[in-house]
C-alpha cells in the first residue's frame, strides 16, 4: 500500500495537524518507508490468534465512585493560554 | 571538577550517613559541575535554589535511615514535578508548569532525595538520540558529536558527567537501556505496572515504565526500591508489598539458567557486539549459571508491530495538545478548528508529527484490523514466545543494542534506520517484562556497548542479582575525560 498526498492530507485532517504543501513530499517518503517496514507482519497468518488486550494479569480495578478532589479551577486554569476569570477562552464557535 | 560527585550513589549515601559529607556541600559539587557543562546541553530546567534549600534543611535535621538521605536528584522533563516547568522536550509544553507532583518523583522525594533539575529528553519520549528535543540535542560526554542515545539522552549524558548522582528515566521501546548502553552505564526497565505512571508525560500507555538510570547495579536496586510500589491513581498499577532490593541483593547466581534466544544474532550486527556477548556468557558461565539456546521465533516482528502500538497510543495520548487548557497556542486562530491545526502544528516537531500520522491512519476507519489489530495480535504471539521460555529459563541475555554510539545527524534523514536501535529493547516492552541493560565494554572505537538480562514478569531482582554478579566480575569499567571543561 501506499500513501500518496491527498491521503496523507485527510490523515492530518483528522489529527488535526496542518500540513504545508511543501513538506507533503518528504513526508510521504518517509511514512512510505516506514510503512513497508511495518507491513512485514503481513508474513504472519494471524487468523488464529487473540489479540493481546492486556499485558497484565490482572483485571482493572474500581474504586469507589466519591469525590475525591475539587474546588481547584485556578490550578486548572493557571496554564491556560487563553483565559478569563472562569473559563477557558476559544475562538467563537457559535455565530 | 569535584572529586565527590565521581563516586556511585552508594557510596554517597555512605558518606552522609557517616556524616563525611553533608548534604549541601555535595549538592553544591554537583551544581558546580553543572554549571561548567554547559556545552553537554543536558539540563532544560535547573532548580538550585531549591535544592540548596532543601540540602540546608536536611543538614539541620538529618533522617539518615531513608533510602536517599539528602541526594539531590535531576530526573528526565518528562516527570511533571510541582510548581517546576515540565516540557517534555517540546515547544507545545514549553511553558507548562505542573500543580502537582508525579508518583514516581513524588517517592524519591519521600525517600530524602530532592529535585537538582529537568533534564533533557527526545520530544515526547519519541526518538533514539536525542535529537528531536525542540531545547537542542543532547552531546554523549564520551566524545563530543556523539550522541547519547534516546529518549532518556539528558539522563543518561548527566550520569556520566556527574552532574547527577543517580536519575530517572522512561523507558516505551527502549528509552533507558539504550542510553544506558550508549555512554557505559545501568539502566532498567521495570514490569509494566511496577513504578506508577501517575504524572508521566504519556507517550504510548501500555509500553510506557520509569526506571533507574544508575553507575551501578547497586545503585540502580536503591532507586527501583525508593520509585517503585503501588499507587491508586494509575489503574494499571501492581498491588504489591514494596520490596528491599537493594537488601537483597545477591551475588551467587549458581545453577540458574540463562537463555540465549539465537534470534539475537541479526544480520550486518558488528563482530565487535558479538564478541561481547560472547565474553558476557563466559562471565555467567564461569559465575555457575547454566546456558541454555533457546529461540523466540516472532522477535523480527517486535519493531513493526511497536511501531503500529506505539504511534497509536500516541496519537490518541497526545489529541489532549489543543491549545485550551495549557501549552504552546497558536497566533494564528481566525476558527476553532484552524487554531487546532496551526497549535499542533507549529506546537509539535516533525518525529512526534510522522508519529501522530502514522497512528491515526493505523486507527483510522477501514484500516483499523489490518494494522492495529494484526499488530495486538503478534504481540500476543511475541508474550508468547517470552512465556514459553520462561517456563525453561531463569532469565534471558542479550545485546542490548545493535551498534553503539552514533554521531549527531547521522540517522536523523532515515527515520527506520533509527527506529532500528531499538530492535533488542522493544520486545521487553511489547510483553511488560522488566530488562537491565549493563555497561559490558568498549568497541574499538572505544565507545561503550551493554548487553541486556530480560526477566520474568516481577523478577526484578533475579536480574538485578545477576546483573550484581556480571558487573563484579566484567573488567569494564567508565573512564570519562572530561573534554567540556
Amino acid at each position: 500500500m501506499s500513501l500518496n498526498k491527498e491521503k496523507i492530507k485527510h490523515v492530518a485532517k483528522l489529527a488535526r495537524i496542518s500540513v504545508n504543501d511543501t513538506k507533503l513530499e518528504s513526508l510521504a517518503k518517509d511514512l512510505n518507508s516506514i510503512f513497508k517496514f511495518i507491513e512485514q507482519l503481513n508474513e504472519l497468518n494471524t487468523d488464529k490468534v487473540e489479540p493481546l488486550t492486556s499485558i497484565l494479569n490482572q483485571s482493572l480495578r474500581s474504586r469507589k465512585d466519591q469525590i475525591n478532589d475539587g474546588k481547584i479551577r485556578e490550578k486548572i486554569l493557571k496554564n491556560s493560554p487563553k483565559k478569563n476569570e472562569e473559563f477557558f477562552v476559544v475562538p467563537k464557535v457559535v455565530e | 571538577m569535584s572529586e565527590i560527585t565521581k563516586k556511585n550513589l552508594s557510596e554517597l549515601i555512605d558518606d552522609i550517613k557517616a556524616k563525611k559529607i553533608s548534604s549541601l556541600e555535595l549538592t553544591k559539587s554537583y551544581i558546580k559541575n553543572i554549571e561548567k557543562a554547559k556545552k553537554l546541553n543536558t539540563f532544560v530546567t535547573t532548580t538550585f535554589d531549591h535544592a540548596i534549600e532543601k540540602a540546608k534543611k536536611f543538614d539541620n535535621n538529618p533522617n539518615f535511615n531513608q533510602l536517599l538521605p539528602g541526594i539531590p536528584l535531576a530526573v528526565k522533563d518528562l516527570f511533571c514535578t510541582e510548581n517546576v516547568k515540565t516540557t517534555a522536550g517540546s515547544n507545545i509544553l514549553n511553558n507548562f508548569v505542573p500543580s502537582y507532583e508525579s508518583t514516581v518523583t513524588k517517592n524519591l522525594w519521600d525517600s530524602g532525595a530532592f529535585l537538582l533539575g529537568k533534564l533533557n529528553c527526545d520530544e515526547f519520549a519519541m526518538g533514539s538520540s536525542n535529537e528531536t528535543s525542540f531545547f537542542g540535542n543532547v552531546t554523549n560526554p564520551i566524545e563530543d558529536n556523539l550522541v547519547p542515545g534516546g529518549s532518556s539522552g539528558g539522563s543518561s549524558a548527566a550520569l556520566i558527567a556527574d552532574l547527577t548522582p543517580a536519575t530517572i528515566g522512561t523507558d516505551t521501546g527502549g528509552s533507558i537501556r539504550q542510553p544506558a548502553s550508549f555512554t557505559g552505564s545501568v539502566g532498567l526497565k521495570p514490569t509494566y505496572g511496577l513504578c506508577s505512571r501517575w504524572g508521566i508525560v504519556a507517550f504510548a500507555s501500555s509500553l510506557d515504565q520509569a526506571g533507574p538510570m544508575t553507575k551501578t547495579v547497586t545503585d540502580c536496586a536503591i532507586m527501583l526500591e525508593a520509585m517503585s510500589g503501588f499507587d491508586e491513581k494509575d489503574s494499571t498499577s501492581i498491588n504489591k508489598k514494596k520490596e528491599n532490593f537493594s537488601k537483597n541483593l545477591k551475588d551467587n547466581i549458581k545453577g540458574l539458567k540463562i537463555g540465549i534466544p539465537k534470534e539475537y544474532r541479526v544480520a550486518n550486527m558488528p563482530e565487535e557486539i558479538d564478541q561481547l556477548w560472547e565474553n558476557g556468557k563466559k562471565i555467567l558461565k564461569n559465575l555457575g549459571a547454566k546456558l541454555v539456546d533457546i529461540s523466540l521465533p516472532h522477535t523480527k516482528y517486535a519493531l513493526p508491530t511497536y511501531y503500529i502500538v506505539a504511534p497509536a497510543e500516541a496519537s490518541s495520548n497526545l489529541a489532549r495538545y489543543d491549545g485550551v487548557r495549557y501549552g504552546y497556542r497558536s497566533k494564528s486562530e481566525k476558527n476553532l478548528i484552524e487554531m487546532y491545526e496551526n497549535t499542533r502544528s507549529e506546537g509539535f516537531g516533525d518525529e512526534v508529527k510522522r508519529r501522530i500520522l502514522i497512528g491515526t491512519y493505523v486507527l483510522s476507519s477501514g484500516y483499523y484490523d489490518a494494522y492495529y489489530l494484526k499488530a495486538q495480535k503478534v504481540r500476543k504471539l511475541i508474550k508468547n514466545d517470552f512465556d514459553d521460555n520462561f517456563t525453561k529459563v531463569d532469565a534471558i541475555f542479550t545485546p542490548s543494542t545493535p551498534t553503539s554510539a552514533f554521531k549527531i545527524g547521522e540517522k536523523t534523514n532515515d527515520p527506520v534506520s533509527m527506529y532500528l536501535n531499538d530492535i533488542f529493547t522493544v520486545p521487553a516492552n511489547l510483553a511488560g517484562l522488566p530488562a537491565l541493560s549493563l555497561p559490558a565494554g568498549l568497541d574499538k572505537k572505544g565507545y561503550p556497548l551493554g548487553l541486556q538480562l530480560i526477566g520474568k514478569a516481577l523478577d526484578e531482582q533475579k536480574i538485578l542479582n545477576i546483573g550484581y554478579a556480571f558487573e563484579k566480575n566484567c573488567a569494564y569499567k567508565n573512564e570519562i575525560k572530561k573534554w567540556w571543561l
